[in-house]
């Protein structure tokens, strides 16, 4: 069984007078501990199906299963659930709240989850320690440089053991050199077993996913997989 | 995510939110805070005039029957109209009173009218001059000081005796002795025999030590020779005093020559009569003025309302985020209607530590105090006002897309 299915989905969008159609049925499948990249120019529907896969919206028409379950049909709070659960969001602006500290950012989804203090604790150091924040858990936002605020994010999407890490541009807003070690981080987590989906418009950050899907005009205008050799990924 | 840990989240982010915006959180406080001052003020105010009331009378005595040509309290024009015309109650009567009544421990006419008294060169130019007799003492619980109460054969006798409230033995006869000396109560000499004990005054307006207790047989001859009189009547036993009353009436009926079927032409007034027409006035002054000051409190909402949209829309994007890794509409409602009631708590707080020490302003001429109850009802009107204005606000973050809100910048 594949982690995600979605069959026909479309989307569209009222605008004025016009109907804008972001994605037309569009049918993919993504296996568990794939590292997939979403290419495409903006416009091009890439966000939509960001969203959608993210349970951040719903389809207009179409079947979407994530890990066996029926989300299509969900209503506002089943669907916080279930990214709650199942999703970890990367976001190109890091959007973490600039009051609390690496720990607390990173605790917030288990708070939500509901687990008990000392729980949320152990669990958000051992993400920080995994992204190797381990010595920056008390710092804020502000103390942090972009490349460690977005370490932080990334252990704020892990430490619900997500089915899905889904990072959106998540090298927009770094330099090249920053942005490359974030991509690393990708490539180790890919390689312990973690499913990743990254929505990027940048061909060099799509490279490092195995697998590329490109949408265009909100159809999947190509599907191929990256066979990359060892040497590639230790150069760049 | 259960409430409880909703609501411990919640108080966290409301503190930290209230902290990150020290400034805005107070001024936006400050209508709470004036509200609810107002509010705490009025109600210990308005404690305070209803125990002032209620010590006042408790002067006129539970057991104790007023019967007298007319009702203390007359509701109507229409009602005067009836009364007016009706017969004074003469000493005869009390007199047939005191023979028939059984239920009663004590019967004391009373009749008064101001005078000026004087001692040698020393007057009081108005005194409240009573015609009683010595059943007065226990009718009124008056206690004496100095000296004693007029005795029965005094009161029958009309000997120029009387007992002086504190003041007039004070304004009469400064540090000396007020006993054995003859004062002047009108054009006649009257040797005092008793001087009473401190009373204070009757509902702030009638000084109950400005009086010169005289035998009855004396004001009628001295003073005023028919005067329509007020029959003091204590009952023997406060259980059955309706019992009493029954018997008062209808003793007073035969005594008046009412005949059946006519109504009474006389009133029985009580303690309870004060007591019912005072607590219907003190209704109406504590709604219109807890309505007048709620207006304040109200108009605070409205700011807090106003700064709780701000708050929202400056805050759209952790909204989004909150919601995209997993919040749960309640979750963020309960988070901001924590931040609004948290804000108008604080401002509750506040207004207790000004409106305290007011309230000892206020005690100088009542005697109010801050009581625990009226502090914990306008913390809780705060909280209250907090989660009320704060509602629409935080439904509306509850409510909002997760895409839209991350868009946001």
């Amino acid at each position: 069984m594949s982690l995600i299915r979605l069959q026909e989905i479309s989307r569209q969008y009222q605008m004025g007078a016009e109907i804008i159609h972001a994605l037309r049925e569009v049918s993919v499948e993504i296996e568990r501990g794939e590292y997939v990249a979403i290419m495409g120019p903006s416009g091009s529907g890439k966000s939509t199906l960001m969203n959608l896969l993210g349970c951040l919206d719903t389809a207009t028409s179409g079947l979407y299963e994530l890990n066996g379950v029926n989300v299509s049909e969900m209503d506002d709070n089943q669907l916080a659930g279930i990214r709650n659960k199942e999703i970890g969001f990367v976001f190109q602006t890091f959007n973490l709240l600039p009051r609390a500290n690496a720990l607390r950012n990173v605790e917030l989804p288990l708070i939500y989850a509901g687990l008990a203090n000392e729980e949320r604790k152990r669990m958000a150091l051992e993400a920080l320690t995994q992204v190797g924040l381990a010595d920056r858990i008390h710092h804020k936002p502000n103390e942090l440089s972009g490349g460690q605020r977005q370490r932080v994010a990334v252990a704020r999407a892990l430490v619900t053991d997500p089915s899905i890490i889904l990072a959106d541009e998540p090298t927009g807003n770094l330099d090249s050199k920053t942005g490359e070690e974030i991509m690393a981080l990708f490539e180790t987590l890919s390689q312990k077993g973690n499913t990743i989906i990254v929505v990027t418009h940048e061909e060099n950050v799509a490279q490092h996913a195995r697998r590329v899907l490109r949408i265009r005009d909100g159809l999947i205008a190509g599907d191929e997989r990256v066979e990359r050799k060892l040497a590639a990924v230790a150069v760049s | 995510m259960n409430f409880y840990t909703e609501v411990k989240e919640g108080l966290f982010i409301a503190w930290d939110a209230i902290r990150a915006n020290k400034l805005r959180s107070i001024l936006t406080t400050l209508g709470i805070v004036i509200g609810v001052v107002t509010v705490t003020l009025m109600g210990t105010a308005i404690d305070g005039l209803n125990r002032a009331f209620l010590r006042s009378i408790s002067m006129l005595g539970a057991d104790v029957l007023y019967v007298s040509r007319t009702s203390w309290f007359i509701d109507s024009y229409e009602e005067w109209l009836k009364v007016r015309d009706r017969h004074d109650i003469t000493l005869a009567q009390v007199r047939e009173l005191e023979k028939q009544m059984t239920l009663a421990r004590a019967i004391a006419p009373f009749v008064d009218s101001r005078r000026p008294v004087k001692y040698k060169n020393r007057n009081s130019s108005s005194v409240t001059v009573i015609g009683t007799t010595e059943q007065f003492q226990f009718t009124s619980g008056s206690a004496v000081a100095q000296g004693r109460f007029l005795t029965a054969e005094e009161a029958d006798g009309g000997r120029p005796v009387c007992v002086i409230g504190f003041d007039v033995a004070t304004n009469l006869f400064q540090q000396g002795p007020a006993l054995s000396n003859k004062i002047k109560v009108g054009q006649q000499d009257f040797e005092v025999v008793g001087v009473l004990e401190k009373q204070g005054n009757f509902l702030g307006h009638f000084n109950l030590d400005n009086q010169v207790i005289i035998p009855v047989k004396q004001f009628l001859s001295g003073i005023w020779h028919d005067p329509d009189f007020e029959i003091q009547v204590k009952v023997a036993d406060l259980k059955s005093l309706e019992d009493a009353k029954e018997e008062l009436r209808g003793v007073m009926r035969k005594i008046r020559h009412v005949p059946p079927g006519k109504e009474d032409d006389f009133a029985i007034n009580q303690q309870e009569n004060f007591i019912s027409t005072f607590n219907r006035v003190a209704g109406t002054i504590a709604t219109a003025g807890l309505f007048i000051t709620g207006l304040s409190l109200f108009v605070g909402g409205i700011g807090i309302m106003n700064i709780m949209f701000v708050s929202v829309a400056e805050r759209t994007r952790e909204i989004g985020v909150r919601k995209a890794i997993g919040a749960k509409r309640r979750t963020i409602l309960v988070q901001f209607l924590i931040e609004a009631a948290s804000i108008c708590l604080l401002g509750g707080l506040l207004a207790l530590a000004i409106a305290w020490p007011m309230t000892f302003l206020i005690g100088q001429f009542l005697p109010a105090t801050l009581s625990l109850t009226v502090a914990g009802i306008a913390l809780l009107v705060s909280i209250l006002t907090g989660i009320v204005s704060g509602f629409f606000p935080a439904w509306r973050a509850a409510r909002m897309n997760p895409v839209d809100a991350l868009r946001n910048e």
